[in-house]
């Protein structure tokens, strides 16, 4: 998984950073800090949503995260306050690097009043207004087109704001995605389009799916242009969204970013992933895996000891104890729920 | 021999026309493809076009003639000194009515292939499938009639001694954007041409000039993408109002309608839900067959998180679609191509806005309540004509807003006549006036003294031939039958 981050088409007039084959931008130590921090919340979140969904706490589907971390970190490092987000189905740590409290997400996943929606959303049904997470789609796509459509509203009210829409290989392949690209083209809305690519659309391998593997080039007849960036390094990641969110954000028009990453766990908790090796998995988390890598160089290059990172590991395991505490106690949601929220009063 | 030159129909729904001028005078050789006049509706206006080839004998309607019906003759094309002094400006019913339309090329003897001397050509709605070039055609099925003048009950919501005027449902439409639209900044409307085309039903035009590119958007012909697309700017805040030249294509963008505009608000426990009006003529209009006829408000009434609003008057169609750009919940807002013509009056208030899921009496009677809501008030206040020649009176309630639907209104109308008939042009199985018919059922089962009869569409897609489209659609002549059925007459 070698890939260096990689321009083409159009280039980002205003890249600062020193990109192309081998050389990234490092980052410093606090910044590394931050990005360890989140990803190992994210990791460790995902790891007790997915044993609390084996205990029977968590119901339906449950889609994680494990492996793709560095995806939504460096990006959301790169992004400013009252830039959007949104996103699929696999969107807990979506959640978690917006900001949104740990407890929230996690009584939503085990369906408890004090969930981001009530517990009335579930898993990959989550908002938050006040951190800019406009969700938490089901149907594989349509966050394509909504997300192009947050991008509208800040062209409309001329803000300066930045729609970040992720979406997979798998929904890569779905109409509406390039009904997007040519509206967010034509009108220069600002759109970052961040493609998670991580190999399978549920069982399916990108190669059996789609003619064009290379999800960078999904917008060239659009004249949008993409990158494919190395997802499993927080600092590519970081660099390129700085690049796609810079260029979005001067009014140049929507930006294409493949994130070549790698899920660990299934498609969902039911997901025995049969279709490929155990090798495969075990390889890239040997070699590639996005939170070692982070720590390697802080322990290395930003002489961060063993005890301080065995600290901040302790704080992220409380998070998420805490807030699978409260998901486990908080009640269910009252029975009058059922009626709310279907309209809003006119 | 000569031909007639007919007055051409500009859409499937066209009746009648303006003759604005004429571009040959009489004595003028034409050959085929000359352009004879140019005609206008309130929607567009086109050229006439020869077809045969010969000497403009004789022109039967002058320059400027308002309410030229489709089909009447306007001029005479004849043989080189042939004599056409015969000829007057009378409607030659026998030739010119019900021919087959002349769609071939212009022979090059002269002689006309058909009765249809003259060809339309040129700003035809893209909309409902209208052709580019549209011959002349039959007169539209029973519901393009002329608009019904019933004794309307006042509309409680309409002060007494308010001035009226009268509009087109189009420029009422219009005018509630506009309205709405200098109100709230928020506010936009996007389509397929909604701008510059001025809407390809007219329904847009003037907001442009008004209120320029940014807030009326001109979208590639590309439903479900631009429909998620208003989605996600409600979504941050903004009002949209989406127009789909059909309902008929919003199919294509379903998924956005339901799953992501009615559901959110729910799903997100109350935290972002989807200010959009979604909006566009539904149902059949004329002679389009079934994949632009489709009436979807059944579809829609079955979703819980929207609201469904199908008007039939001009004012009902102002101010309901005011409310519905205020109202803070997803809207699907069903008008008809038919009904876009028809002109009835609207009260001249500065801010006239109707409550959403409120019936509406039509019309006050004692004997059987007919319930209807769309074009399908066209029929039963037609039926309620006839049923009053025989002594029965008819109350006609127009439900206006299908979801919510105002049961209470349609109950305490069947309490008075026991007897209830239900009509729309939707398909039987799973319609609305299923839906009215249980609910009458569940709510006021002892008052009836006959089971709950209903007219709808029938069971079959839209057949394009006139007899059998006109055959698909309900009549009169059924609800007139029904009421008498209830009544045991």
């Amino acid at each position: 998984m070698a890939v260096a981050a990689r321009k083409q088409s159009r280039a980002a007039s205003n890249a600062t950073e020193a990109e192309g084959q081998g050389e990234l931008p490092e980052l410093n130590k606090d910044q590394e800090l931050e990005a360890y921090r989140l990803m190992l919340l994210i990791r460790r979140f995902e790891e007790k949503a997915g044993q609390m969904y084996g205990m029977g706490l968590i119901g339906g589907f449950c889609h994680l995260y494990i492996g793709q971390e560095a995806v939504v970190v460096g990006m959301q490092m790169a992004a400013k306050e009252g830039d959007q987000v949104i996103t699929g189905y696999r969107d807990h740590g979506h959640m978690l690097a917006c900001g949104m409290d740990a407890r929230g997400v996690m009584a939503e996943l085990t369906g408890r009043r004090g969930g981001y929606s009530k517990g009335k959303g579930g898993s990959m049904h989550m908002f938050s207004k006040e951190k800019h997470f406009y969700g938490g789609h089901g149907i594989v796509g349509a966050q394509v087109s909504l997300g192009t459509g947050l991008g509208f509203a800040n062209w409309y009210r001329e803000d300066g704001r930045v729609s970040l829409t992720y979406f997979g290989d798998g929904a890569a392949n779905q109409g509406q995605v390039y009904e997007s690209f040519n509206m967010a083209e034509l009108w220069k809305l600002p759109v970052v389009y961040v493609i998670e690519n991580n190999r399978y659309a549920m069982g399916t391998s990108v190669s059996r799916a789609s003619a064009q593997t290379d999800f960078s080039k999904r917008g060239v007849s659009f004249n949008i242009p993409g990158e494919q960036v190395d997802g499993m390094d927080v600092r590519a990641v970081y660099a390129a969204g700085r690049r796609a969110i810079d260029f979005a954000r001067s009014g140049q028009g929507p930006y294409i970013l493949e994130m070549q990453t790698y899920r660990y766990r299934g498609h969902s908790m039911s997901d025995p992933a049969k279709y490929r090796s155990k090798d495969e998995v075990s390889r890239m988390r040997e070699e590639h895996d996005p939170i070692e890598m982070v720590r390697r160089r802080l322990i290395e290059r930003h002489k961060i000891g063993e005890d301080e990172l065995k600290t901040l590991d302790g704080r992220v395991r409380e998070i998420v104890n805490d807030a699978a505490e409260f998901a486990t106690h908080d009640p269910e949601p009252d029975v009058s729920e059922l009626w709310t929220d279907v309209l809003r009063e006119a | 021999m000569a031909t007639d030159i007919l007055m051409p129909a500009l859409s499937p729904t066209m009746e009648q026309g303006k003759l604005a001028k004429w571009l040959k005078k009489e004595g003028d050789r034409i050959k085929s493809g000359d352009v004879l006049a140019e005609i206008e509706t309130d929607k567009a206006t086109m050229e006439v076009e020869a077809v045969d080839e010969g000497v403009l004998a004789k022109i039967l309607v002058g320059d400027g003639t308002e309410n030229v019906a489709v089909n009447t003759p306007i001029g005479v094309i004849a043989a080189e000194g042939e004599d056409v002094s015969a000829r007057s400006g009378q409607p030659n019913g026998a030739e010119a009515k019900g021919v087959a339309p002349n769609v071939e090329p212009a022979s090059e003897t002269g002689s006309g292939t058909g009765s249809g001397g003259g060809q339309a050509k040129g700003e035809v709605p893209a909309g409902g499938g209208a052709p580019a070039t549209v011959p002349a055609i039959p007169k539209a099925p029973s519901a393009a009639g002329s608009p019904p003048q019933p004794e309307t009950t006042a509309a409680p919501e309409i002060p007494e001694g308010t001035e009226m005027v009268t509009m087109t449902v189009r420029e009422a439409l219009r005018d509630a954007m506009a309205e709405e639209m200098r109100r709230d900044k928020d506010v936009f409307v996007m389509g397929e041409e909604v701008a510059e085309y001025q809407g390809a039903y007219k329904v847009t035009q003037g907001l442009l000039q008004e209120f320029g590119p940014k807030r009326v958007i001109d979208t590639p012909i590309t439903e479900h993408g631009f429909t998620g697309l208003g989605v996600g700017a409600a979504l941050a805040g903004l009002k949209p109002i989406v127009e789909f030249m059909t309902w008929n294509f919003a199919m294509q963008a379903i998924d956005q309608i339901i799953n992501s505009a009615a559901k959110t608000l729910y799903m997100s426990g109350g935290q972002m839900g989807a200010p959009i009006v979604f909006r566009g003529p539904n149902g059949a209009a004329a002679r389009v067959a079934a994949q632009h006829s489709h009436d979807y408000a059944a579809w829609y009434s079955n979703v819980p998180g929207l609201k469904v609003v199908m008007p039939y008057t001009a004012s009902d169609a102002k101010g309901l679609l005011k409310a519905a750009i205020r109202d803070p919940n997803p809207i699907i807002f069903l008008e008809n191509e038919i009904l876009y013509g028809q002109s009835m009056p609207v009260p001249k208030l500065d801010d006239f806005v109707l409550p959403i899921g409120k019936a509406r009496i039509h019309r006050t009677g004692k004997d059987v309540t007919i319930v209807s809501f769309g074009i399908g008030m066209t029929y039963a206040l037609k039926a309620a004509e006839e049923l009053a020649k025989e002594g029965i009176e008819a109350e006609v309630i127009d439900l206006r807003t299908i979801r919510p639907m105002d049961v209470e209104t349609v109950i305490r109308s069947v309490q008075k006549t026991n007897r209830c008939v239900a009509v729309e042009e939707g398909f039987p199985q799973s319609g609305v006036t299923a839906e009215i018919g249980m609910r009458i059922m569940e709510e006021a089962f002892d008052y009836l003294d006959a089971p709950v009869a209903r007219i709808t569409g029938k069971d079959v897609p839209m057949p394009y031939a006139a007899n059998l489209e006109k055959l698909a659609l309900p009549n009169v002549g059924e609800v007139v039958q029904a009421a008498k059925a209830v009544l045991y007459r």
